[in-house]
């Protein structure tokens, strides 16, 4: 007894119980990681690449390697993500009849919170705003983001979370309360285990870093272009960017305190989100929609800004109607806050809000649908080279207006009566996900990874890539908006009705040529890294490209510019070049740069050192840890070692190497 | 497990990928295939209205869906690089009309759905009594609706037939052509009350009161479930729902009557968490079961929800209340109450146990 009360304040609710030996499917998953794991410690140890990791890469606050290191995590759990798609695939293909597949319910309703959760917020969210990180300043002809340690400390807080949910698949289990917690599944009555605290910790974790780095690039963006580039004359992208980051500005802080009203009932047994005691479940739907539905447009806003790049770039074209598609991206911004309700119409709101809320929802299409004709007047009379980031945006155009349309379609409130649930509203989030911000951010890779790492990425892969993805995704999902419309619904894990069983077996099979794609990306990285003197850019520009990120080597000196280009007109750097424009090659001047800090990646440890803690009612160590965390920050503000100068000779020396446009 | 299909996954597994039109085709096909069941081919007038709606609603769509997709291939084979007999005018980037075209395209096709959005949900919300049973068929004036009271339990459905005295569980049997009123519920969590062959599914929650008015017009056996998750047993909560003619669900109800009561302990057995629970049926019911379920007072000497609100009203609260209502004082019965059950009467039947109607 005296033992028992010892070891649960040591370790709190944690014990041998909670590690899933018992299950072979995730003890196979924990060696491999493990074996994984050490191998790439044992390399970096046997290769020496510590010291160069740490200072290079993890303390870095320059914003292009952040941006890297971002697009790197949301690649690794894409990986994860995608195994737990092809899971629940597997386990809907075979569970008919009397069968009830290989997953029981228990593990099932874990996986498919764990997918969403994770390629919502841990895959898409890092992608985009890897991408914004990297190309923004660049394009705004800046040298670095307004905050700089903030940037580093944004990207480390995400780290966080995403270690907190894979912590989870190995120690205790994830929330089964769906990807956005619902209650009352996630109240503490129906879910007394780690799950939804494990989801809240980390989202919560995240979450700050998320606000953060929005806070960040709303200020460079308002602070920090180029003199000469008025907000008319940033690039489409930048544009998107901003409302991008202004909408996540506002809806985080709602996500953060549902999320903190149900921490307070789930630890401190208050009654906000429960059944009784004037608690309220349909609150808390209102309160993660407000931040959801406007969520949807922080990810595709970007992707949207990626497809008009590219458009104009490969059409050889200045881009169709910029201000128009500057006023569709703001009047977006502001609609998309007006309809959440559109999740829950089938709550009984009544006819007029549901109307209200319903109709908001279509004037979305029109601004959208004057994008997409932007887009297709950017094509016409253009000179389209159809290399691959061309090819994600035609696959993109010809998938996506499919999704609006399933997405009107289920804005009108009578005939979402009978498909909200179903699995034609699964196959429509998914089909405007997928063919679009997935589309966009490989369109963007493919677009950008010359100017970070100075070489192609292999075409030959990459087509290989595209048609798994774009084939797989009309496979996996053409399937399941027919079973949607025969009214089957989602998160169910076995089915009566023999059959439906032949859609899911070719939604399955549409899964395994996604898997294709998703491996021929990876195998393409490999494969351009071992060729990347043949598929080296020397130029800086390899697709004669329009903004200003083309003006810099590839990649890019870690102050962006030697000199702060001046901007006289859209498209800079098309005009440099047609006014034969050459940057200089003398006069530097020593550089102000911010100065590398561990402080993030401390910041961070601590951090998810309090949420494992509090997960597990490890109260010593969330006391230590949240002390901890408050004086080392504060701590951290009596750092004044914060920049250094580059020197001019050393801004002379890296000028001069360069192989830049203006020196070729 | 192996299963028959396995087989046939690798061999229809596609070779070559080069097949841009079977690709382009099959959604198609596909879509036509499915054309077969519940939701497009439903039993009930108010979802046959919301399939008749989709079909509208898709066909106006498609009206600028289908221009852009030509659009889109015409334009990216048209102007592809190769081609040097296309017009190339790099400088070509604005246009006044056809921005005003563009913008107003998509504007004329939302006021258009806009205005059918409008007046469809005010028709088919569900709160609204119908007027009419079936196309040109219009509701008996002075004919009450046939009123089923629906409570979600942890995994399965208790219908309660007020005017009938009777209840059962997971399955729900229906006279055709008589409008019938759900007012429904929710013991603990979150489920949609859906059967797509009836109408819309509408949330049933925790201390709220939702309403669907619907009819069903063809006889036969269909499905019905919970389409919002709801936890462990979610997968296996679904009820049969039986249309029968006006005589079959008098003989039905008069049948069922001679089946045990659901008590106020039966009750509190049945609520109790359970999964896969085969139909069940009672003879009686108390006549204010549905609405103790609502005020979240079942249990004896547990105080009703709007007993409370009734108080902190007194103290100077106010609710307003709109759509989805919280709970709300008792309707007045609809016929005098049955003789009140022992109260030892614990005849709630197991899982498994037979049944009155076998």
């Amino acid at each position: 007894m005296h033992e028992q009360t010892f070891w649960t304040m040591l370790f709190g609710r944690l014990s041998w119980e909670s590690i899933p030996l018992h299950e072979p499917i995730l003890l196979g998953t924990f060696i491999v990681v493990v074996l994984l794991g050490l191998g790439i410690l044992a390399a970096v140890t046997r290769y020496r690449l510590w010291g160069w990791l740490w200072h290079e890469w993890l303390t870095s606050v320059d914003h292009k390697k952040i941006g890297i290191m971002y697009m790197i995590l949301g690649i690794i759990m894409l990986l994860r993500g995608f195994a737990d798609a092809l899971m629940m695939r597997a386990q809907q293909a075979i569970a008919f009849g009397g069968a009830e597949g290989y997953l029981p319910a228990h593990h099932y309703d874990q996986i498919f919170t764990a997918h969403g959760t994770i390629m919502i917020f841990f895959v898409a969210i890092p992608l985009i705003v890897g991408l914004v990180n990297f190309v923004m300043p660049l394009q705004i002809g800046a040298r670095d983001v307004a905050f700089p340690f903030l940037n580093n400390l944004s990207f480390w807080l995400t780290v966080a979370g995403a270690v907190l949910v894979m912590i989870s698949l190995f120690v205790g289990e994830f929330s089964r309360g769906g990807w956005l917690n619902y209650v009352p599944v996630a109240n503490i009555q129906n879910s007394p285990d780690t799950g939804p605290d494990y989801y809240l910790w980390a989202l919560q974790i995240a979450g700050v870093g998320t606000t953060l780095s929005a806070i960040n690039m709303v200020t460079t963006i308002i602070k920090m272009r180029a003199p000469g580039m008025t907000m008319m004359k940033m690039p489409v992208f930048c544009w998107t960017a901003l409302c991008s980051n202004v909408l996540a500005i506002a809806i985080f802080p709602v996500l953060t305190g549902a999320f903190a009203l149900l921490m307070l009932d789930r630890y401190v047994g208050m009654n906000f989100f429960t059944n009784d005691l004037g608690g309220n479940p349909m609150m808390y739907w209102n309160l993660v929609w407000i931040w959801g539905h406007p969520e949807v447009y922080v990810l595709v806003l970007p992707a949207f800004g990626i497809f008009s790049e590219i458009t104009s770039t490969f059409s050889g074209k200045r881009l169709f109607g910029y201000s128009s598609m500057v006023y569709a991206t703001v009047v977006i911004t502001i609609l998309s806050y007006l309809v959440w309700l559109h999740h829950f119409f089938t709550m009984g709101s009544g006819a007029s809000v549901n109307s209200f809320f319903g109709i908001a929802t279509m004037v979305i299409s029109i601004p959208t649908g004057a994008k997409i004709f932007n887009w297709l007047f950017t094509m016409y009379r253009g000179r389209i080279r159809f290399e691959l980031p061309m090819m994600w945006v035609v696959a993109f155009m010809l998938t996506f207006v499919v999704g609006g349309m399933t997405g009107v379609l289920l804005a009108v409130p009578p005939a979402d009566f009978v498909l909200h649930n179903s699995l034609f509203l699964v196959a429509h989030f998914h089909n405007v996900i997928i063919g679009g911000v997935v589309f966009g951010l490989f369109a963007g890779m493919v677009y950008w990874f010359p100017k970070a790492f100075g070489f192609k990425l292999d075409p030959f892969w990459g087509k290989i890539s595209f048609w798994g993805w774009v084939i797989g995704y009309w496979v996996a999902w053409t399937p399941i908006y027919v079973v949607g419309l025969m009214g089957t619904t989602r998160r169910v894990r076995h089915f009566d009705d023999p059959s439906l069983q032949i859609w899911f077996v070719i939604a399955g099979i549409g899964a395994l040529i996604i898997l294709v794609g998703i491996l021929a990306f990876v195998i393409q990285i490999a494969v351009s890294i071992r060729n990347r003197e043949a598929l080296r850019d020397t130029t800086g520009d390899p697709w004669d490209g329009r903004t200003l990120e083309w003006s810099t080597t590839s990649p890019p000196p870690p102050y962006n510019f030697a000199f702060t280009p001046r901007v006289h007109d859209l498209d800079a750097w098309y005009d440099m070049k047609a006014l034969g424009h050459a940057p200089p090659a003398e006069g530097f001047r020593p550089i102000h740069m911010p100065r590398n800090t561990g402080a993030g990646v401390i910041i961070s440890a601590l951090a998810l050192v309090l949420g494992f803690a509090m997960i597990w009612y490890i109260w010593w160590l969330a006391a230590l840890s949240f002390v901890a965390l408050l004086v080392y920050s504060i701590a951290h503000t009596f750092n004044y070692d914060r920049d250094y100068y580059v020197p001019a000779e050393e801004v002379a020396r890296i000028e001069g190497a360069r192989t830049a446009p203006g020196a070729a | 497990m192996p299963r028959q299909g396995n087989g046939q996954w690798a061999r229809s597994f596609p070779r070559g990928w080069g097949k841009p039109a079977a690709v382009l085709l099959a959604p198609l096909l596909l879509l036509l295939a499915g054309c077969s069941r519940d939701v497009l081919d439903p039993a009930g007038d108010i979802a046959v209205q919301q399939r008749n709606l989709i079909y509208t609603s898709t066909g106006l769509m498609l009206l600028i869906i289908v221009p852009v997709i030509v659009l889109i291939i015409v334009f990216a084979w048209r102007y592809r690089a190769g081609n040097r007999e296309a017009t190339y005018d790099p400088d070509f980037d604005h246009s006044t009309s056809l921005e005003l075209a563009i913008w107003a395209g998509p504007l004329l096709i939302i006021i258009a759905l806009g205005a059918l959005t409008w007046s469809s949900t005010h028709l088919l919300d569900p709160f609204r009594p119908l007027d009419r049973i079936a196309a040109g068929k219009p509701t008996v004036a002075g004919e009450a609706p046939l009123t089923v009271q629906v409570v979600a339990m942890d995994w399965k459905w208790l219908f309660i037939y007020p005017e009938q005295g009777i209840a059962t569980v997971n399955e729900l049997v229906l006279p055709v052509d008589r409008q019938v009123r759900f007012d429904i519920t929710s013991t603990n969590m979150m489920n949609t009350f859906y059967a797509p062959t009836l109408a819309g599914m509408v949330y049933a929650m925790p201390g709220m009161r939702s309403q669907l008015h619907a009819v069903l017009n063809r006889p036969g056996d269909y499905e019905g479930f919970s389409a919002n998750y709801s936890g462990e047993g979610f997968s296996d909560m679904r009820f049969r729902l039986r249309g029968v003619d006006a005589a079959g669900f008098e003989t039905w109800v008069v049948q069922t009557k001679s089946a045990a009561a659901l008590s106020t302990p039966a009750y509190l057995a049945l609520a109790k968490p359970s999964e896969k629970v085969p139909p069940a049926y009672f003879g009686s019911v108390e006549p204010d079961l549905f609405h103790r379920v609502l005020n979240r007072c079942v249990p004896p000497g547990t105080p009703c929800m709007h007993e409370v609100m009734a108080k902190d009203r007194q103290k100077g609260g106010s609710h307003v209340s709109h759509g989805a209502q919280p709970a709300a004082p008792p309707p007045a019965p609809a016929k005098p109450a049955p003789a009140a059950p022992h109260p030892h009467d614990t005849s709630f039947l197991e899982p498994g146990a037979p049944t009155a109607l076998g």
